[in-house]
């Protein structure tokens, strides 16, 4: 079996600027994506962007080539289009390539899987022509596709930036339905401390809010009771804002109130995550460099930078994969742990900076609220059709947990794993039940936790690999 | 596909290539994001669910809802992981009619 020093799970801002800041300290680094491209969804196939979408994206999106460059490494193997669907202890990189499944042995391992969008259950929210906010910028970044009749919906610095992309692409969306109130706003200006720690992303908000005005974009602030209309597809979006209903005709919906980690890879790993009230979500419990807490006869050696870890954003997360990749050259040997020190502090230093914000945006832009407890009939698992109605029955006979749900219903059961309604499962079952979201839970993550075809299964048992073994995989799969 | 897409493309698209949607000829720009591609080209509905045959088209575009599932080759894949190539037969399970 081919073997690296550090295998990478994920090349957004983290996953990139580790494996270089690896590489250059002498690493051997395997870097899996699941896309083919590096970028992530922050910079989404960077490197194919034409000057003109880069003008409609901005800088701030284009700023991503600096990282896609330095993997131009000889010590870094880029692994695109690689889903891993298992990481075993020791460890072992299982993953799909090209229809075949391979392994690498590999001495550390850093997720850097990034964040989900946060779940946003409201009625017509599986109707084709709704999207998440996320999904619209990737339309936007990798295809340069603009919708042509579109409205924003929820919460978010996030909603502005694509809107004002829309804008400059020429074609504005219809309305932003926003679900924040200014009560939220009142509350949000106790952290005044962190808006002046970060005044640049203050400034970049009211400059989008300036362009949206503008542009005459109208924006609807503190919209309740939100339901997207249509028979086969999304055909208009129905709000109430005060006393009066609204209904506003679109082709596309954008949802978005927030993003949370994505803990697929983190869960399957079994390491321990504890509930973030501030951001209403789970975080993996991990040390300053990132290195998840091994809890007795956990896996050690484990480390999570990014978005992944809790959310700080792109800039952030590059910060947090070099801080990562010191500590990991450190434990190799690599570095002393005066270097250690030594370099990882300016990068704390911009780190405390990047994140001095989050708490200010965290109480401007709580999430919806109708969302977090969607009436009995929306549909909160997407992939077998199981509405909040049915979860809150399961909890009244008993169910104390999203894995004992699975004994009442198969919400979580299909394909995605309960990538898009985990949290929400949690929520609903920890308010019906009166335990927090730490007693409540979450689903059990087991892999393989990408598909796998069973063909691709028979060729890596075929060619006799099998964890553990020692014989060389088909294909590529080492670093340099 | 007579159906105009609810997308516009800001740029001119580079070469086209030949796909097979349904047993029909789409031509999508190779190497694009397939799912991007096929709503770009107006195809609005990828499959119907397994439960009630509802419509289902890409939420995530990255990898996480599993609502892009298309078959490709006859093998069930995530349209949004993959890129467009020439002569790809893609089929629609349970799509409902031509949407
Ligand atoms: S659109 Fe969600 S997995 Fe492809």
């Amino acid at each position: 079996m081919h073997e690296t020093d550090l295998a990478v799970i994920g090349s957004g801002p983290a996953g990139m600027a580790a494996a270089a800041e690896a590489a250059g300290l002498g690493l051997r680094v395997a870097l899996f994506d699941d896309q083919p491209r590096p970028g992530g969804q922050a910079y989404r196939d960077v490197d194919r962007v034409g000057p003109m979408r880069g003008a409609v994206l901005g800088p701030d999106f284009v700023e991503g080539r600096r990282l896609t460059a330095a993997l131009d490494d000889p010590r870094i193997s880029h692994l695109g289009g690689a889903g891993v669907w298992a990481i075993e202890p020791g460890f072992t990189i299982c993953y799909s390539q090209a229809g075949e499944a391979r392994l690498l042995r590999a001495r550390r391992v850093l997720l850097a899987t990034g964040a989900l969008e946060r779940p946003m259950p409201v009625p017509g929210w599986t109707l084709p022509g709704v999207m998440t906010a996320g999904a619209g910028q990737i339309l936007l970044k990798q295809a340069g596709l603009v919708p042509r009749r579109s409205v924003l919906v929820g919460t978010g610095p996030l909603l502005y930036l694509f809107a004002v992309q829309m804008v400059r692409a020429g074609i504005n969306p219809a309305a932003l339905i926003e679900t924040q109130t200014r009560g939220d706003l009142a509350r949000a200006l106790r952290h005044m401390g962190g808006l002046f720690g970060g005044w640049g992303y203050m400034t970049e908000g009211w400059r989008l809010l300036r362009v949206l005005q503008r542009a005459g974009v109208p924006r609807i602030v503190g919209a309740h009771e939100i339901a997207i209309e249509g028979e086969d597809r999304a055909e208009a979006v129905r709000f109430r804002r005060g006393g009066a209903q609204h209904r506003l005709p679109c082709d596309t919906v954008f949802l978005h109130h927030g993003v949370v980690p994505n803990p697929q890879a983190a869960r399957s790993l079994g390491l321990d995550h504890r509930w973030e009230p501030r951001q209403q979500c789970f975080v993996p419990v991990c040390d300053a460099w990132g290195e998840a807490a091994s809890a007795e006869g956990g896996v050690e050696g484990v480390f999570v930078a990014g978005d992944g870890a809790g959310i700080g954003g792109a800039r952030a997360a590059e910060l947090q994969g070099r801080l990562a990749a010191l500590r990991i050259a450190e434990g190799l040997d690599r570095i002393g742990n005066e270097e250690c020190d030594g370099r990882a502090k300016p990068l704390r230093r911009q780190l405390r900076r990047e994140l001095a914000v989050r708490p200010f945006l965290d109480a401007a832009y709580p999430p919806f609220a109708e969302a977090l407890r969607p009436d009995d009939t929306t549909m909160v698992c997407r992939c077998e059709e199981v509405t909040a109605g049915e979860i809150r029955r399961a909890a009244a006979q008993g169910c104390p947990g999203p894995n004992r749900l699975k004994g009442f219903l198969r919400a979580g059961m299909g394909p995605c794993q309960g990538r898009v309604c985990g949290l929400a499962v949690t929520q609903i079952l920890a308010e019906a039940t009166g335990q927090s979201p730490d007693e409540t839970g979450y689903f059990h993550i087991r892999p393989p936790i990408k598909p796998l075809t069973l063909g691709a299964l028979a060729a890596l048992a075929e060619t006799g690999e099998a964890a553990g073994t020692d014989k060389t995989a088909p294909g590529q799969g080492d670093a340099a | 596909m007579k159906t105009v897409s609810t997308f516009l493309s800001l740029e001119a698209p580079g070469p086209r290539v030949r796909v097979w949607l349904d047993g029909a000829p789409l031509h999508l720009p190779r190497g694009a994001n397939l799912a991007a591609a096929l709503l770009g080209a107006g195809v609005n509905t990828f499959r119907g669910t397994a439960c009630s045959g509802a419509p289902r088209a890409p939420y995530c575009m990255m990898g996480a809802c599993f609502d892009c599932m298309i078959e490709v080759e006859g093998e069930t894949r995530q349209a949004c992981l993959l890129e467009v190539a020439e002569g790809m037969r893609l089929t629609r399970p349970g799509a409902p009619g031509d949407a």
